[in-house]
Order: C-alpha cells, then sequence, then structure tokens
C-alpha cells in the first residue's frame, strides 16, 4: 500500500500531464487552437492566476524525504516534505498572532519569528500562508481528480444511452433518475459517511454524485448526433458503431466537455467547502480553514486573518476558472465556431 | 394530458422504489445495525444495551428476505411507503411530528427567498440584456461571474459579521414565529439565500434573453416599427421566460426541504436544521426519511415541470 | 408612375478578418408606386442586407456607412430612432422568407396583426381586431375569425406566409419589401402566393421591391429586374430587357444556367467557379475572378456605368468597349 502522501502527490502530477497532453493534441486541429489563442487574448488575467496556482500546487506536490531536518523532529526527518513545505519549514508559534506582528495576538508574547508571518499565524501558530498555499494543491485535486472520474463516467453512460437506445437507454436513464432524484448533499454525505473520510473517497463520492448532470446532457447531444445525415450516412455503410461513435459522436461533444469539465470544477470546489463545514472535508483545504475559523470572527477583537486568507485564495481560484470557462463557453458556442470556420 | 400525468407519477414511483432500494445499501447493508447502535450509545456500550436499543428501533432483524419473513429490507419499505417514520435514533422523538414542525418554518425561509430571487434576477437580466454589448452588459455579467464565485459559507459569514455585528440591523441568528417580529428574524438569511444565488441566475437569464433577441420575430417586430423597450418585454420576455420558468418550476418542491446551511447558520428550526443535526448526530432514520422525502418532491418537480412546459409553450402538446 | 423609394449609394459593413467588409457597396435603386422591382442574386450577395438598410435594420456588429434613402423624398438615413420607427411599418412594410420563425411562436397571429395596427394608429382594440378579419379575408385565409386565434405552429407555411402579408398591409405602406416570400414554401403554394402579391399590388399602387434568387419568380411578377452580385448591382433594367437581352456577362451566365434551356442529355450550363467569401474581393469589379470576358482592369478598377438604353444600365467594361450581347 503506498504511503498516501505519495499516491495524491502522483495524482496532481499526472493531472498536470493529462492536461499538458490534452493541450498538445488540441492544437493539432485548427478550430480548437483558434478557440485557446481567443481565449488567452480574452482572458489573460485570468489564465495567468490559474497557472499561479496551478504553480504553486506543483511546488506542493514534488516532496521528498531527507534535507535539512525542521528542528530536531525525528518524525519530521522521515517525512516527505514538498518545496512548500521545506520553504516554510521552521518553529511554529504557539497560538494566533496578526499579519506581519512582532507578539502573540493573546499575552503580546514575542514570537519565534517577529514580523515574519505574512498572514499571521493560526490557532496552532501555523503560518497561515503556508497552509493557504498548500490548500492550492487540494483545491486542484478535488476540482481534477474527480471531474476526471465524473466525466468519463457520464460519457461513458450517457453516449452509450443515447446511442444505442432501447432496453439499455431506459436502463440507465431510470438509474440517472434515481440517482437524480436523491437531494445530491445527502447523498454525498452518506457515501462518505459510509466510505470513509480520506482524499480518495471524498473525490469518488465528489464523482458519483456529479455526474448525473453531464450524464443527461451528454445522452441529450448524443440523441440528436445520432440523427445527423453523415451518421446515419457511415451506419448505412456499415462502418462499426465503436467507430461511429469514436469518429462522429465524441469530437462533437469535446466542446461540451470542455465547457462542463471548467464548470464543474468551481461546483466542486465549492461543494468540498461545505462538507468541510459538516466535518467531512479534504484535509488541509481552504474549506477546512474556513470551518475551523468561523467561530474566530465573533471573538472581539476578531481574528480575521485566517478566513480572509483562505476565503480569498478560494474566491481567486474560483474567479479565475468561472471567468475562463465563461469565456469558452461564448468561444465555443457552436455558432460562432460556425462562423469562423 | 390526464394521461400523461398518471404515466410520469407511475414511472416515479418506480423511481422512488429505487431510491428505497440504494438508500436500503446504503445505510443498512455498509454499516450495520450494530454500528448504528453503537454510535447512538457510545462505543463502551454493553452488548445487553445495544440489543435493547435495537428491539426498540426495530433494528433487531435480519436485512435481507430471504434471511426472514420479519426482515429490515421488508420494513424499510413498508414504513416509508406508509409514511410511518417511526423515531428518531438521536433523541426518539417521532420523526413525523418534527416534519410537521419543521415544514413551515422552511417554507416561511424558502418560498420569499424563491420569489424575490426570481423577480430580481428576472429584471436584472432583463436590464442588462437591453443594454448588451454596453459598458452596462459587460460590467453586469462581470459583476454576476464575481458573485458566482463566493461560496455561500463566505456570504453568511460575512453578511452575520457585516450586519449583525458592526450596523446591529438584524440578529446574528435565531427564530421567533411570532408574526410581529418574524421578519427580523428572517431579513437576513433571505437576503443571503438571494444574494447568493443572484449571480449565476442573471448569467443564465441574460444569456436566454440575448439568444431571443436575435431570433428572426425580434426583427419582424421591429420591422413593425416596435421599440426596443416594447420587443423586450412584450416579445424577448414571454419567450425567454420558457427556458427560464422549466429550469426554476423544478426547484419548488424542494423549497420544503429548507435551505440546509441558511437554516442551520441563523438558527431557524426549519427541516433543513433538522437534517442537519441528523447528519451530526449519525441519525440515519431521520437521514434515511429526509432522502426519502426528497426523492419524493424531486418525481412531483418532474411532473409539474414537463405540465408548466406545456402550459407556458403553445407548441408543447402533451400526449 | 412617381417614384416613392429612391435610395443612392448605399453602404453597408461588417467587421471581418482583415478589416470592415461591405456587403453593400454603392447600391442605388428606385421603386415606383404600382411596380414590382426585382432584386436578382446568389446567396450572400447582398440583397437582404440592401433591404435591411433601407429599413434601418441592419443588426450590430454591421454599420450602415454611407448612402441616402428618400421615401416620397424624406431622407431616411438621418431620421431619429423614434421617428424612423414610425416609417417602419407605416412607410416601409417588410415580410420575410421564414415565417415559421418570423412569426412570434407564443403569440396568437391576431394579436401580432392587431400590435402592427396598433404600433402606428390609434385604434380601439375591437376595431383593429375588425380590420384584421378583413385582412385575413383579403390576403386568402380561410375561416378568418376561427384563425385569428390560433398560434403560428398550427399554420401551415402558406397560411402563415398570409399572415405576414395581412400584418405587412395593414398599415397600408407605400413600400412593401418582399425577402424571399416563397422560398421555403411548396411549388403550389408558391404560385398562389405570387398571385395575391400581384392582386394585392395591383389595387393598392404600392410599390413593391421583390428580393429573389429565383428567376422563374421573376419572370411571374417583375416589372423591373436588378442584379446583384458581390455587395453591388451589375445590371439594371426592364424585366423583357434584362431576361431577353442580357449584357452584363454575370446576367448572361445566370440566363444560361437555367435548365429549361438545355435539351436532355446536354451538359447543364455553369459560371466557373466559387462566390468568392467577401475577404477576398477584389478592389474592382468582382466578378472578376469568374467572368468570361475579363480584362485586364477589371480587378483593379471600378467597372464604368453603361447606358444600354433609356432605363436599362450595366456596370461593364467589357461592355462598355464591346457593347452588350
Amino acid at each position: 500500500m503506498l504511503p498516501p502522501y505519495l499516491w495524491s502527490n502522483l495524482a496532481v502530477l499526472l493531472l498536470f500531464g493529462a492536461g499538458v497532453a490534452l493541450g498538445v493534441y488540441l492544437r493539432r486541429n485548427r478550430l480548437w487552437r483558434e478557440a485557446l489563442s481567443s481565449l488567452v487574448r480574452r482572458r489573460p488575467l485570468a489564465i495567468a492566476a490559474l497557472c499561479l496556482y496551478v504553480l504553486v500546487g506543483l511546488l506542493d506536490s514534488v516532496a521528498w524525504v531527507g534535507g535539512p531536518a525542521a528542528g530536531a523532529d525525528t518524525v519530521a526527518a522521515h517525512e516527505a516534505r514538498s518545496v512548500i513545505d521545506r520553504v516554510f519549514a521552521g518553529t511554529p508559534e504557539s497560538s494566533y498572532s496578526a499579519p506581519l506582528a512582532t507578539v502573540s495576538f493573546y499575552g503580546a508574547q514575542p514570537l519565534e519569528s517577529p514580523r515574519g508571518h505574512l498572514l499571521g499565524t493560526d490557532i496552532l501558530g501555523r503560518d497561515v500562508l503556508y497552509r493557504t498555499l498548500k490548500g492550492a494543491r487540494v483545491a486542484l485535486l478535488i476540482g481534477g481528480l474527480t471531474s476526471l472520474i465524473s466525466i468519463p463516467l457520464a460519457l461513458l453512460f450517457g453516449v452509450g444511452a443515447g446511442y444505442f437506445g432501447g432496453r439499455l437507454d431506459d436502463a440507465v436513464f431510470f438509474l440517472i433518475s434515481t440517482l437524480a432524484s436523491m437531494p445530491s448533499l445527502l447523498l454525498l454525505i452518506a457515501l462518505i459517511m459510509v466510505m470513509g473520510r480520506s482524499t480518495l473517497s471524498v473525490c469518488v463520492a465528489l464523482g458519483i454524485t456529479s455526474w448525473i448532470g453531464f450524464a443527461r446532457l451528454a445522452r441529450a447531444e448524443t440523441l440528436k448526433l445520432r440523427e445527423l445525415d453523415y451518421v446515419q450516412a457511415a451506419r448505412a455503410l456499415g462502418v462499426r458503431d465503436r467507430r461511429i461513435v469514436l469518429r462522429h459522436i465524441l469530437p462533437n461533444l469535446a466542446h461540451l466537455v470542455v465547457i462542463t469539465l471548467v464548470l464543474m470544477f468551481s461546483g466542486l470546489v465549492l461543494s468540498e467547502v461545505i462538507l468541510a463545514w459538516l466535518g467531512i472535508g479534504v484535509d488541509g483545504s481552504w474549506g477546512q480553514m474556513i470551518d475551523q475559523a468561523r467561530d474566530e470572527f465573533s471573538r472581539d477583537p476578531i481574528i480575521w486573518w485566517n478566513i480572509s486568507a483562505a476565503g480569498g485564495a478560494l474566491f481567486g481560484l474560483l474567479l479565475a476558472v468561472n471567468f475562463i470557462g465563461d469565456a469558452l463557453r461564448d468561444i465555443l458556442d457552436p455558432r460562432t465556431l460556425r462562423e469562423d470556420a | 394530458m390526464l394521461a400523461f400525468v398518471v404515466r410520469r407519477l407511475f414511472y416515479g414511483f418506480f423511481v422512488v422504489l429505487g431510491v428505497l432500494f440504494l438508500l436500503f445499501i446504503l445505510f443498512f447493508a455498509v454499516a450495520s445495525p450494530d454500528d448504528i447502535a453503537r454510535r447512538a450509545l457510545g462505543e463502551k456500550a454493553l452488548p445487553q444495551a445495544l440489543e435493547v436499543w435495537k428491539v426498540n428501533h426495530g433494528y433487531d432483524k435480519p436485512l435481507w428476505p430471504w434471511q426472514a419473513r420479519d426482515n429490515l429490507l421488508a420494513d424499510h419499505f413498508r414504513s416509508m411507503l406508509s409514511f410511518d417514520f417511526g423515531r428518531s435514533d438521536a433523541d426518539d422523538v417521532p420523526i413525523a411530528r418534527r416534519l410537521r414542525q419543521g415544514a413551515g418554518v422552511s417554507l416561511s425561509l424558502t418560498v420569499p427567498i424563491f420569489v424575490l430571487g426570481l423577480g430580481l434576477a428576472v429584471l436584472l437580466s432583463l436590464f442588462v440584456a437591453f443594454f448588451r454589448e454596453t459598458y452596462i452588459d459587460t460590467s453586469g455579467v462581470f459583476l454576476c461571474v464575481l458573485a458566482m464565485s463566493v461560496s455561500i459559507l463566505l456570504y453568511i459569514v460575512g453578511a452575520q459579521y457585516l450586519v449583525a455585528k458592526l450596523l446591529r440591523w438584524f440578529p446574528i441568528s435565531g427564530y421567533d414565529p411570532d408574526l410581529r417580529v418574524v421578519a427580523r428574524f428572517l431579513a437576513m438569511p433571505v437576503l443571503v439565500g438571494v444574494l447568493s444565488g443572484v449571480g449565476g441566475d442573471v448569467r443564465f437569464y441574460r444569456t436566454v434573453f440575448v439568444e431571443e433577441t436575435s431570433r428572426d420575430y425580434v426583427r419582424t417586430a421591429r420591422s413593425k416599427g416596435a421599440g426596443e423597450l416594447r420587443v423586450m418585454i412584450f416579445h424577448v420576455l414571454r419567450n425567454g421566460m420558457i427556458p427560464i420558468l422549466t429550469r426554476v418550476v423544478l426547484a419548488i418542491p424542494f423549497l420544503f426541504m429548507g435551505a440546509l446551511l441558511l437554516e442551520s447558520f441563523f438558527g431557524i428550526p426549519g427541516l433543513g436544521s433538522m437534517t442537519v443535526d441528523a447528519i451530526n448526530n449519525n441519525d440515519f432514520a431521520t437521514l434515511r426519511v429526509m432522502v426519502f422525502i426528497g426523492s419524493l418532491l424531486f418525481v412531483l418537480g418532474q411532473v409539474i415541470t414537463d405540465v408548466s412546459y406545456s402550459l407556458v409553450d403553445p407548441r408543447v402538446r402533451l400526449e | 408612375m412617381s417614384t416613392l423609394l429612391e435610395a443612392r449609394g448605399l453602404v453597408t459593413s461588417y467587421p471581418g478578418a482583415a478589416g470592415r467588409v461591405r456587403v453593400v457597396d454603392g447600391v442605388s435603386l428606385s421603386l415606383e408606386a404600382g411596380r414590382v422591382l426585382a432584386l436578382v442574386g446568389e446567396s450572400g450577395c447582398g440583397k437582404s442586407q440592401t433591404a435591411f438598410t433601407l429599413l434601418r435594420l441592419v443588426a450590430k456588429p454591421g454599420r450602415i456607412e454611407a448612402g441616402s434613402v428618400r421615401l416620397e423624398g424624406r431622407e431616411l438615413i438621418h431620421l431619429s430612432v423614434p421617428q424612423m420607427r414610425s416609417v417602419r411599418g407605416s412607410g416601409i412594410a417588410m415580410i420575410f422568407q421564414e415565417p415559421m420563425t418570423s412569426l412570434n411562436p407564443v403569440l396568437r397571429v391576431g394579436a401580432q396583426v392587431v400590435e402592427a395596427i396598433r404600433l402606428h394608429e390609434r385604434v380601439g382594440a375591437a376595431s383593429a381586431r375588425q380590420r384584421t378579419l378583413e385582412l385575413f379575408g383579403r390576403v386568402g385565409i380561410p375561416d378568418p375569425s376561427g384563425r385569428f386565434d390560433a398560434y403560428p405552429h398550427q399554420l401551415s407555411g402558406g397560411l402563415k406566409q398570409r399572415v405576414m402579408i395581412a400584418m405587412a398591409l395593414s398599415t397600408h405602406p407605400k413600400v412593401l419589401i418582399a425577402d424571399e416570400p416563397t422560398t421555403s414554401l411548396d411549388v403550389t403554394i408558391q404560385a398562389q402566393i405570387l398571385q395575391l402579391l400581384r392582386d394585392l399590388q395591383r389595387e393598392s399602387e404600392t410599390a413593391i421591391l421583390l428580393i429573389t434568387h429565383d428567376l422563374g419568380v421573376v419572370n411571374e411578377l417583375a416589372d423591373r429586374v436588378a442584379v446583384m452580385y458581390g455587395g453591388r448591382i451589375v445590371e439594371e433594367g426592364p424585366r423583357v430587357a434584362v431576361l431577353g437581352r442580357p449584357s452584363h456577362p454575370y446576367t448572361q451566365g445566370l440566363l444560361r444556367s437555367m435548365p429549361g434551356r438545355v435539351r436532355p442529355g446536354q451538359r447543364l450550363e455553369e459560371i466557373p467557379g466559387v462566390v468568392p467569401p467577401p475577404a477576398e474581393w477584389p478592389p474592382g469589379c468582382r466578378f472578376a475572378t469568374r467572368c468570361p470576358r475579363v480584362r485586364v482592369s477589371c480587378a483593379a478598377e471600378m467597372p464604368p456605368e453603361v447606358a444600354l438604353d433609356a432605363d436599362h444600365r450595366t456596370f461593364c467594361f467589357a461592355v462598355a468597349e464591346e457593347g452588350g450581347g
């Protein structure tokens, strides 16, 4: 059994690799090239911001054992620590401190590293900036890995049901209706309670509850595509179904996949925030930070830096993703595609 | 029309059966009655206490029909379908009573959110669509995306801090059904509920309306001499409401479920906070009932949506 | 025979990949009371855009860049928006190609005609309804009061088009623009609609601008014909002259390619090549890339106007040098 930290790092790197591979593959197609360059032209800021988040996430995923140990902690000496871990290595404070403060928040004790904490420290004395940066990897994992699970699942069921029709369609439609009629939040919670609270099970649970919407869309589109003249011609010529699906149906769903991927991302990250608030989120996520920071707001004077950092980072990522998704939707609108081509 | 409704309800019934089965698998087969009892009574409970608890809650039977005639699966189906919900696993209070108490409270929160949210979103999106391609449009869309990117939790925390703590206009949380003061307690959750949803809604509705303005019948109306305002309100709105309404009607049944987060944060004792409590207390009995109710409402919502489609769009005839 | 509408030098442009493209480039035409001018050309030559320009209905990002449109002497291009709105419908009315999508699907057809009336005249609902019923009768809609409350999707294509015509005529326009009114209809219905237009025109002395790509329709209905290619008028004159003795190479090519002229077994004639996209239009004559009589100067310079007759003209270097035919 691989140690947990190792597989999730691998997962992030794999996701990144998949993203790059997709980009290279798409660039070969003229329409996609134009779409992507149009996207970069329209939303340079959002893309730059997203790249920044991805970079931070990657930095936190490259981890190895060894190097200068943090203090004399023998456990730390054998832990794999990432680039970000190493940058922020140092003795933690005892408790809260304000951003760039020299003394602790309660009791005004001198800090281990005065003015060393750009965003202050939390209740356990951990640097807030450090925890915020680490949250980026978790967010990318939640959005990316879950999409990777749910979109192929949705395509498999949706396209299969739409293309082959008949009993398969009836069965899949029934399954979709059943799952869709269960309030997704409750289903999510039930799944997590049942499967455990690790990152993987949260991602799987999120994947199971989010494939339905896209499956329905994929099925509806496939039904339409199946009636197109060139698809009917292919079938009349005796082309095998698998080939038709791969060459005619799936490429026509590609723009929907891309848009859904981007838009689902923000929905998933927001869902995790709610899960964290219910106590079943992923360790180290911004949602968890927000949850832990909730009662800090009611203190007097209030402790604002924890929730602001996590909330701000969350907002920034979602804003970038939403802007990109929005622009993508306009660019990939079939009507616009037709006019450009 | 009647035949259509009956048929859909029939299909919906099977879907509900499917949901019940799935529910059973999730809650019983994966977490055994012993686990549930242990969670309710504590890890250190004696086996006898566990047995007594299980008997009291009807969990002392075998799971499957092939194991015995008197089994949990049959019980599960029978009790759900006859709406005999039994007692909560956490505190033994009859679930049905709680449902009755909580439903009205939830509605008093979700109905204003729904109505105000819809009205505000339609007005704003019509406004933005009227000024499409101008700076009003672009900044409107920008604001919408901004609003969409904020988690509802942050809206809640922000609202509580800003309005309750700083401005002291409304209480931070709580609920008093007395008609004279209930509005003060509901004002903030309704406000947060409307604001957190308006961004995404306006974005969608605007797209619908702008699409309609490029249609042929709008061109005809203009060629007759109709002004832009008349075109928007008399022609575009009517056609645009078709996709909007169908999306909106689907959400109506869920008004009963209450807004889980809003109720929980603002201390409103509706069905939503009841669900959240059940989650926190591992109260499977209540959770099962809530999911069942939710799926019933969903099926109802589907049928209502299809019917409303035929009412709103004269081209649609249900057979 | 009075000139009701006089359009000069209309230029309408849209943004293209390399700067703005003039889809209507210097079009001039005039419409006379009680007469039909047919605007002919292939898809994409700018016929519909010309019509939209006349009504100032050019959709963004398109823009009317230059030209003048005079309706009974009154200049329309510089009118304010409210003033133009009162012209639309009552001065110039338009019927469109696709009656299914051109009628509002959620409103009853009677109400849509009433709307047209009440936009221009202060009449009560009852009186507007009465007028609508009379109009329905005039355009040949059976059972007018029954059809008044029908939705567009409940009517056949021919009936929908009759509703459109009724709607357009309800405000007694001076000019009627008919944009491919029969293209989406069955051939038998086509004949009926054309007959209807002819009868209505005889009664009311309306000037009609008939936009079509069907030379058969032109032959049925037109008094004068203007041929368009690449956003410009290449030949214009009386129907008999243009169809019988075409001078411009494009017109000649069009007429030669009609199937009826060829015996079974013979190859059909065609104009070689395809219409170039707007981005590739040469600065001179736009037909230069496909013209059998092309000269050196054709692609580079604007072809001159050649008066073939008192009322028949064309724009061509070849004709200028050699004469028509």
